[in-house]
C-alpha cells in the first residue's frame, strides 16, 4: 500500500489505514464516514467530548465490535495493510494490540499473573522467561519498585493508580505492535498520570499509540498528530501543534481545544 | 419580617410547622421503630432456632453420650439397638453408608453442576439461557421422596440388567440419585458465582486475544472459586443431611461397602426408618439422637470451615 510520506512525522510507514468507517448502533451513527491514517512509531491523539465515537473506533480496530451485536460496521480498517474484518483468527489480532480501558482493570489474580497472563495464553515461555518479561513490563509501566516485594497480592487489591500501570504492563506483556489507550487517566492522579505519560513518550520509539483522551492538553503533550472526533464527524486532523497553535481548517476545532464547548 | 426558622411558617404554606415539631415523635417515627425491632426479631431469630434445636437434641441423647463406650460406637459396624440381651450400637457402618453415597454424588455433581454453570453463564445466550434456567430451579424444587422413587423403580431394575448384580439399591443407586438431586441447587449457586465476575474482566482477557474458553479457566474460574467452594460444600451439606431418596435407594442395609455395588445404610436414613418404632426415653431411642447430635456437629463443622476457607481465599 503506498501512502504519500507525512512530514509531520518520523516515520512514514502507514501502520493503521482506516477507510470510510461507519458505526451504528441500531439506527443510530456513532461514527460517520471516517477516513484517517496512523503512521507507525507516532502517538495518534483523538479528542473529543463524551459521544463522539471516540470508544467505538477503538472497539472496531480489535474487532471488539463482534461482542455487541447491535453495532454495525461499515468500511475498511487496514492493519499492516490487512482488512481487520477480513481476518479469521481474531483472537490472533488482538494479541497483537494492547488496550488499556478508561477504569483500571486488575484482573483478581496474582500481580505476577496479571502480567504473565498473555504470555501464557501464547504459550511456549518457561519460567525463567516469563520471569524476565514480568519484571521487564512492570518496570517499562514504572510498577515495579512499588510491587516487586509483593508479586503474590491479588492485582484488584492495588491502588488505582497502580491498577492502571499494571494493566499498563499487562498491555506491553503482548509484546504488542499497536497499543490503544482509551482515556487512561480518568481514574488517576495526576502524579501517576504524569508517570504514564512519560512511559509512553519512551514507548513511542517500540510502537504505535493510540491516545484517545479528554483532556485536550494531555493529547498536546503527548501526540504527535491528533484527530478532532464530535459528534461521530472526524472534525480535522493534523499535527498536534497545529491544533493548538491556530492551523486549523475547522473553527469548532479551535473552539474545543481553547475550551469553548466540550 | 426576619426568616426566622423557630417561628417564621414555611414558605411552603404549611402552618403551624415550628422548631417543636423537631421534637415531636410522630407517626413515621413509630413505624420506623416498629419495623425495625420486627426485623431485628425475625434477624437473630436463626441465633434462636439454632440453639433452640441444639439443646432439644442434646436434652434428649445427652443420658446415651454420657455413658456410651466411645470405641464402640465410632469403631464397630454392629448396629443392634434394640436386642433384647445385648443391644449394640456402632455406627462405623452408617457413617461409611452416608460418607460413600455423599462422596459418589459429589463425584457426579461436580462435574455436572459447573459443566452446566458454565455453559449457563458464558455460552448460552438470550432465550436459551432463559429457559435453562427455569428448568435447572425447576429441577431442584422436585421432592426428594419422588427422586427415592425414581431410584426404587428405575435406577433398581437398570442396575440390576446393566451390571448383573443380585441387588440394584445400593451405592451406586444413591450416589447417582443425590447427585442429580443436588446438581440443580449447586449448578444454580455456581451459576451466580460466575456471574458475579465483573464484565471488565472478560473484556480485559478478550482485549487481550483470549478465546472463550482461556478466559473461562484463567480468569473467570480463579475470580469465582469463592463462590464455586460453596456451591460444592452446600452439595456436601445437601449429601450428608438428605434423608429420603437416601434410605429408598441405598438399600437400608448396615454395611460397610466393598464397593459401588454393595447395599449401605446412612445415619439419617437410620434416625427417619427407626425413631417411630423406638420408645420414647429408651436407650435405643436415645442413641438415635445421638446420631443427630453427630450429624448437627457435622453439618455444623462444614459450614464453619467452608466460611473460614472462603475468608481465608477472600483475604489472600
Amino acid at each position: 500500500m503506498v501512502t504519500p510520506p507525512s512530514p509531520e512525522t518520523r516515520q512514514s510507514k502507514v501502520k493503521l489505514a482506516v477507510e470510510g468507517l461507519t458505526i451504528r448502533y441500531g439506527s443510530e451513527s456513532a461514527l460517520r464516514d471516517v477516513s484517517l491514517q496512523i503512521y507507525e512509531h507516532e502517538i495518534f491523539g483523538v479528542i473529543g467530548p463524551a459521544n463522539s465515537g471516540k470508544t467505538s473506533f477503538l472497539k472496531t480496530i480489535n474487532r471488539m465490535d463482534v461482542f455487541n451485536p447491535n453495532m454495525h460496521v461499515e468500511g475498511t480498517i487496514l492493519f499492516d495493510g490487512r482488512d481487520v474484518r477480513r481476518w479469521r483468527n481474531v483472537y490472533a489480532l488482538r494479541s497483537r494490540i494492547g488496550v488499556v480501558f478508561p477504569l483500571p482493570v486488575g484482573l483478581p489474580l496474582s500481580i505476577y499473573d496479571n502480567v504473565a497472563l498473555a504470555p501464557r495464553l501464547r504459550g511456549g515461555q518457561s519460567s525463567a522467561d516469563l520471569d524476565v518479561i514480568v519484571e521487564r513490563c512492570l518496570t517499562r509501566a514504572a510498577l515495579w519498585d512499588e510491587v516487586k516485594d509483593r508479586l503474590d497480592a491479588l492485582g484488584s487489591l492495588l491502588s488505582g493508580g497502580q491498577q492502571q500501570r499494571l494493566t499498563i504492563a499487562r498491555a506491553l506483556s503482548q509484546d504488542p505492535d499497536l497499543l490503544m489507550l482509551d482515556e487512561f487517566s480518568i481514574a488517576v492522579d495526576p502524579v501517576t498520570t504524569m508517570r504514564i505519560e512519560d512511559v509512553l513518550k519512551e514507548l513511542r520509539n517500540e510502537i504505535t499509540i493510540i491516545l484517545v483522551t479528554n483532556l485536550v492538553q494531555q493529547a498536546r503533550r503527548l501526540a504527535d498528530r491528533t484527530a478532532f472526533f464530535l459528534q461521530g464527524e472526524c472534525v480535522e486532523i493534523g499535527a498536534t501543534e497545529d491544533l493548538f497553535t491556530g492551523a486549523v481548517q475547522d473553527p469548532r476545532t479551535r473552539d474545543y481545544v481553547e475550551g469553548k464547548f466540550g | 419580617m426576619s426568616p426566622d426558622v423557630s417561628t417564621t411558617e414555611l414558605s411552603s404554606g404549611r402552618t403551624g410547622v415550628t422548631a417543636d415539631d423537631f421534637d415531636r415523635r410522630n407517626l413515621d417515627w413509630y413505624v420506623d421503630k416498629a419495623v425495625e425491632v420486627l426485623v431485628f426479631i425475625c434477624g437473630i431469630s436463626a441465633i434462636i432456632f439454632i440453639i433452640g434445636i441444639f439443646t432439644f437434641i442434646t436434652k434428649e441423647g445427652y443420658a446415651f453420650i454420657l455413658q456410651m463406650d466411645w470405641v464402640e460406637v465410632f469403631t464397630t459396624q454392629y448396629w443392634f439397638p434394640s436386642d433384647e440381651g445385648d443391644p449394640e450400637f456402632g455406627i462405623l457402618a452408617l457413617i461409611a453408608g452416608t460418607a460413600s453415597v455423599t462422596g459418589l454424588a459429589m463425584a457426579v455433581a461436580i462435574p455436572f453442576s459447573l459443566g452446566g454453570a458454565i455453559f449457563v453463564a458464558e455460552f448460552a445466550s438470550g432465550k436459551t439461557r432463559e429457559v435453562l434456567k427455569v428448568l435447572v430451579e425447576l429441577l431442584a424444587a422436585i421432592p426428594s421422596v419422588v427422586w427415592g422413587f425414581i431410584g426404587l423403580s428405575i435406577m433398581n431394575p437398570l442396575i440390576i440388567k446393566t451390571f448383573d448384580v443380585p441387588v440394584g439399591l445400593n451405592v451406586l443407586n444413591a450416589g447417582i440419585i443425590l447427585g442429580l438431586m443436588a446438581a440443580p441447587i449447586m449448578t444454580s449457586i455456581a451459576e451466580d458465582a460466575l456471574k458475579a465476575v465483573p464484565d471488565r474482566y472478560r473484556e480485559a482477557a478478550e482485549a487481550m486475544g483470549a478465546t472463550r474458553w482461556q478466559i473461562i479457566v484463567r480468569v473467570v474460574l480463579p475470580a469465582a472459586k469463592n463462590g464455586l467452594l460453596g456451591a460444592v460444600l452446600l452439595g456436601v451439606g445437601r449429601g450428608f443431611g438428605e434423608t429420603m431418596a437416601v434410605l429408598m435407594a441405598t438399600g437400608h442395609s448396615v454395611n460397610i461397602p466393598g464397593s459401588l455395588f454393595d447395599s449401605v445404610r446412612a445415619l439419617t436414613a437410620t434416625i427417619a426408618a427407626e425413631l417411630g418404632e423406638t420408645a420414647v426415653g429408651s436407650e435405643h431411642y436415645q442413641a438415635l439422637f445421638a446420631i443427630g447430635i453427630f450429624l448437627f456437629l457435622i453439618t455444623f463443622i462444614i459450614n464453619l470451615s467452608a466460611d473460614l476457607i472462603v475468608r481465608g481465599v477472600r483475604e489472600g
